[in-house]
């Protein structure tokens, strides 16, 4: 099995909190059910052998023995909730609590069925990428995580619990990783047709490498390849149907609706984890992005064979 | 002293012919229309809910089809989203509540000792809205406009903007028949047992039976409204731009789930405390003992009853609500967990100090008991706010509540179905072929279920139609799938048993378990008039404790008249006149069912649609009956 979006491999701090939890869980229910266990098979044992004795029944409830052991047993139930609501509340205030002052904020906003991230540089612009977050090992990040359309819910298991994405609230979730690697995230709400394919990629990586990739995203695009399609894909991308609804910096495509493509050659996949990246996936994506994801709001562009290669050589050179 | 018994004989036969003319139903099919016979209301709703149990089942099986390996595309997302909300909207509001409801209607006035429920003509109503229910969703599926955004449509995703269609309409009106059809139940039940217990049941001799059914039915009257103001509020949002759940009008989404959760909560105490109720019964009579700890027993089932309205919040701890909120229902939640297990205990404790006899509704008792334990746990588990973050809306939660619903209801169900089974229909299921099923299903539920907790916490979430290979969740839905098919050949035959039991199962005779309560104490399957003599008890295992019962008389044998007795201490107050059968019932809820399906397509329907109901009602309540009889009731000596 895969670790990356597993909540028992736990990657941060919150994540680690919420599996301790579940840990103290294991163990108290764990043995409660072994000792329900235990008197089912004793009284199925003693009330089998206990059948040839005489026939009519019982119809004296009282029974005094029992009775003790009732309120033994009440009390044993009684404790061993206590404990999980006090180890339940302790974990709670743990998650609530703030771990950094420095604060890297980022904005997440759930669409169907995409994420848009949009990191605040230190020079207090707004970088935005889409469907790939990139956190700092040791950092808190203060995810602030908002819906245009439906509700969904952010959620990267080896990070920490989900928090719904909820048009008309304002959320905001604590992240702070402590393993570098990359882990993944989906959306933990029901939030339509493509509710499968609403994934993202978490990258957590050593302080300088995070701030080298935030000032590499702060830059506008350019393209980084040696293929001649680039240029053509780049007219087909910047002055065709795709700039209407994506943005390319330091180019005419400036569409609000779509993901930011500025660096979309240097992310791990295409339309929110339904491929990976890659040339061919982009190509497919762009000419058939309904087979690929049935319902999607990315309409089918007609291209030539030729002009969609030429367009996928280009984004995959924004890296 | 044979002359003696010789008259009594031709009394007893003189009797039984007066009052079958009085309570027996026309012939064909306008008797099959007007019936208000409890036993056939309740046996037709049987039917239809198990007919339902089979059709969400086979959705079921089609999802862990599609779910066996990773990347399937023998569904689509569309097919995919329909088939779960069919299934959870079918099993949740048109099998799990109206069937335990049924299976009240069917025995609370057997066990009573009583002639039929307070409010027949009530019973024949909720049977036809429910079936009308049940064509909301089911028609709009054969014709292509299928609910598809699950069993609780949150907005606004089942708004205006994100739902277009009539798709979700379906769903919210179905939502009205089927809570108008469990309230009305509810009703009745609740007032024949407070007004028509045997004399000399009192309150603290009721049958834990009864307490559980009393308990369900007082937490539908208060849980259901809820849900029918939702869905109200959210077909006007939909129709009549009324904002309750728009963000850009000044409304709030979060109001849907508040609301929607103080009933839905409820609604799985609403299901799961009848089970309780059944197992109670079964315990008592395969372990030959008065169940252990009646008092505690009682006071647990009333404790469940007020404590699940406490807790709908911990479906929404992920909503982002202030912390110290979270963790008061947390403990709230967990608290529940206590008097369920008292229950538990005393169970266990009566089967270990009795004499059991592990027949086939014992083994679903113990089945019952080693799987919802499980789901309990894991409810445990989603109580904690802090862990419910990891856990909600993933496959461990599928798993939760399938180990709840189906280990804590559905397995009692199959019991009490087995148990009751030679009373209505008066032949024996076959033992062999129902170990044989009770072992498949059991076995194959947990090997279905069990690795969804696995799957949740390695991250699958719930309702994805598909999932990538890389994630490593395929082997143990393979798994799942695989003992799903097992579970459906144990419940095919559970089928073929309850099928073929009913020609040609052993003859049952009135109580062939040496049951203790008073549905054993007449023929099976009961006369139209249920008892020759309304009983009377001193005990809360009256069958147990007298060889013979006592009984009234002075009950007219030539009319249709019940006993009302005196809410706690049961003491006989009045006579009643029953109503005869009708054809109002149901044409008031064809009346109702017009003004309902027209008014999802416009709101004037809601105004010219009044006129026919309320014809129709006047019909119904036009006063014809003449008083009850006169004179004294007295022992029968």
């Amino acid at each position: 099995m895969s670790p990356a979006q597993s909540a028992l491999f736990p990657a941060a701090e919150q994540a680690a909190t919420q599996f301790d939890v579940l840990t103290l869980m294991l163990w108290i229910c764990g043995v409660m059910y072994l000792v329900v266990l235990l008197f089912v098979a004793l009284a199925i044992w003693r009330g089998a052998r206990a059948r040839a004795a005489a026939d009519s029944p019982v119809t004296e409830a009282a029974d005094p023995t029992l009775s003790r052991a009732l309120a033994i047993w009440s009390c044993v139930v009684v404790l061993g909730l206590t404990a999980l609501v006090v180890g339940s509340f302790f974990a709670d205030r743990s998650l609530a609590a703030a771990r950094d002052r420095e604060t890297l904020v980022i904005r997440a906003t759930g669409q169907q069925w995409w994420w848009r991230f949009a990191y605040r540089t230190p020079g207090g612009a707004w970088v935005e990428t889409a469907n790939e977050l990139h956190l700092p090992a040791g950092r808190t990040a203060r995810v602030e995580v908002g819906s245009t359309d439906v509700i969904h819910s952010f959620w990267a298991p080896p990070l920490a619990g989900k928090m719904d994405v909820i048009p008309g609230h304002a959320n905001v979730l604590d992240l702070t990783p402590q393993r570098i690697g990359w882990y993944r995230g989906t959306c933990g709400e029901f939030c339509g047709l493509q509710h499968a394919h609403m994934a993202f990629d978490v990258r957590v990586e050593s302080p300088a490498d995070f701030d080298r990739w935030l000032a590499a995203q702060a830059t506008p695009a350019a393209p980084q390849s040696g293929d001649p399609s680039v240029a053509r894909g780049q007219v087909v991308v910047t002055q065709g149907q795709c700039a209407e609804c994506h943005t390319i910096r330091g180019t005419a495509a400036a569409g609000k609706a779509g993901p930011d493509l500025t660096h979309i050659g240097s992310r791990r996949s295409i339309a929110a984890g339904t491929l990976p990246m890659s040339r061919g996936g982009l190509e497919g994506w762009i000419e058939q992005p309904a087979a690929l994801k049935p319902g999607t709001n990315m309409p089918a562009v007609s291209l030539s064979p030729s002009d969609a290669d030429a367009a996928s050589a280009y984004l995959l050179s924004l890296k | 002293m044979t002359a003696e018994t010789d008259l009594r004989a031709r009394g007893l036969a003189d009797r039984r012919r007066r009052l079958l003319a009085a309570w027996a139903d026309a012939p064909g099919l306008w008797g099959f229309l007007t019936t208000v016979d409890h036993k056939r209301l309740a046996a037709r709703y049987i039917v239809t809910t198990m007919a339902m149990l089979f059709a969400a089942g086979m959705l079921g099986v089609d999802m862990r089809l599609q779910l066996a390996a990773p990347d399937m595309h023998r569904m689509g997302p569309q097919g995919y989203d329909e088939s779960f909300s069919l299934h959870g909207s079918t099993m949740l509001f048109l099998v799990s509540v109206p069937v335990m409801e049924a299976m009240a209607m069917w025995l609370v006035p057997l066990m009573l000792g009583q002639r039929n429920m307070a409010f027949p003509r009530l019973n024949a109503f909720s049977y036809w809205m429910y079936l009308e229910g049940v064509l909301m969703l089911w028609i709009p599926h054969a014709l292509g406009f299928t609910p598809d955004l699950g069993w609780f449509e949150y907005p606004p995703l089942s708004g205006p903007a994100y739902a277009p269609g009539h798709r979700a309409d379906v769903w919210a009106q179905m939502i009205t028949f089927t809570e108008v059809a469990a309230l009305c139940v509810s009703v009745n039940v609740v007032v024949t047992i407070f007004t028509m217990r045997p004399p000399g049941m009192t309150l603290g001799r009721m049958p834990l039976f009864l307490w559980g059914m009393l308990v369900a039915s007082f937490m539908t009257v208060f849980g259901l409204p809820a849900v029918m103001v939702v869905t109200s509020m959210l077909i006007a949002d939909r129709e009549v731009a009324t904002h309750f759940f728009s963000p850009s009008g000044g409304g709030d989404v979060l109001l849907f789930q508040h609301l929607y959760w103080f009933f839905g909560h409820p609604e799985v105490y609403i299901i799961f405390v009848p089970g309780v109720a059944f197992v109670s019964s079964i315990v008592e009579t395969f372990s030959r003992r008065v169940v252990f700890g009646y008092v505690p027993m009682v006071v647990a089932v009333l404790a469940i009853g007020v404590l699940a309205f406490g807790l709908w919040v911990h479906h929404m701890f992920a909503v982002g609500l202030p912390k110290m909120g979270a963790d008061f229902y947390t403990a709230a939640s967990m608290a529940i967990a206590l008097p369920i297990g008292v229950q538990i205990f005393c169970w266990i404790a009566t089967m270990f100090r009795g004499r059991l006899q592990l027949k086939t509704p014992m083994l679903w008792v113990i089945g019952f008991i080693v799987t919802f334990v499980i789901g309990g746990m894991t409810g445990v588990m989603t109580a904690s706010a802090p862990l419910d973050l990891q856990l909600t809306d993933t496959y461990f939660v599928v798993a939760h509540l399938h180990y709840v619903l189906v280990g804590g209801a559905i397995f009692p169900l199959l019991g009490a179905f087995t148990y009751w089974y030679p009373k209505a229909t008066g032949r024996m299921m076959s033992e062999v072929w129902g170990r044989i099923s009770w072992a498949l299903v059991v076995v194959g539920f947990n090997l279905t279920f069990f690795p969804m907790h696995l799957l949740g916490l390695m991250g699958m979430p719930r309702r994805i139609y598909t999932y990538p290979a890389e994630m490593g969740w395929g082997p143990l839905n393979l798994l799942s799938t695989v003992s799903a098919l097992i579970t459906v050949v144990g419940a095919g035959i559970f089928v073929l048993n309850a099928l073929l039991s009913y020609w040609r199962g052993r003859l049952a005779g009135a109580n062939p378990w040496g049951g203790s309560t008073l549905e054993w104490a007449t023929p099976s399957p009961p006369p139209p008039y249920n008892f020759d003599y309304i009983p009377t008890v001193d005990s809360v295992a009256p069958l147990w404790t007298r060889d013979e019962l006592h009984a009234l008389e002075g009950l007219s044998l030539d009319s249709r008249e019940v006993l009302v007795t005196t809410l706690v201490d049961a003491k006989p107050d009045n006579r009643q006149k029953s109503p005869k059968p009708s054809l109002w019932p149901l044409l008031t809820a064809l009346a109702v069912g017009v003004m309902f399906v027209g008014s999802i397509f416009s709101p004037w329907p809601i105004v010219w649609g009044s006129v026919p109901v309320a014809a129709t009602i006047v019909g119904w309540f036009w006063p014809t009956r003449p008083r009850a009889q006169r004179g004294p009731l007295r022992a029968r000596t």
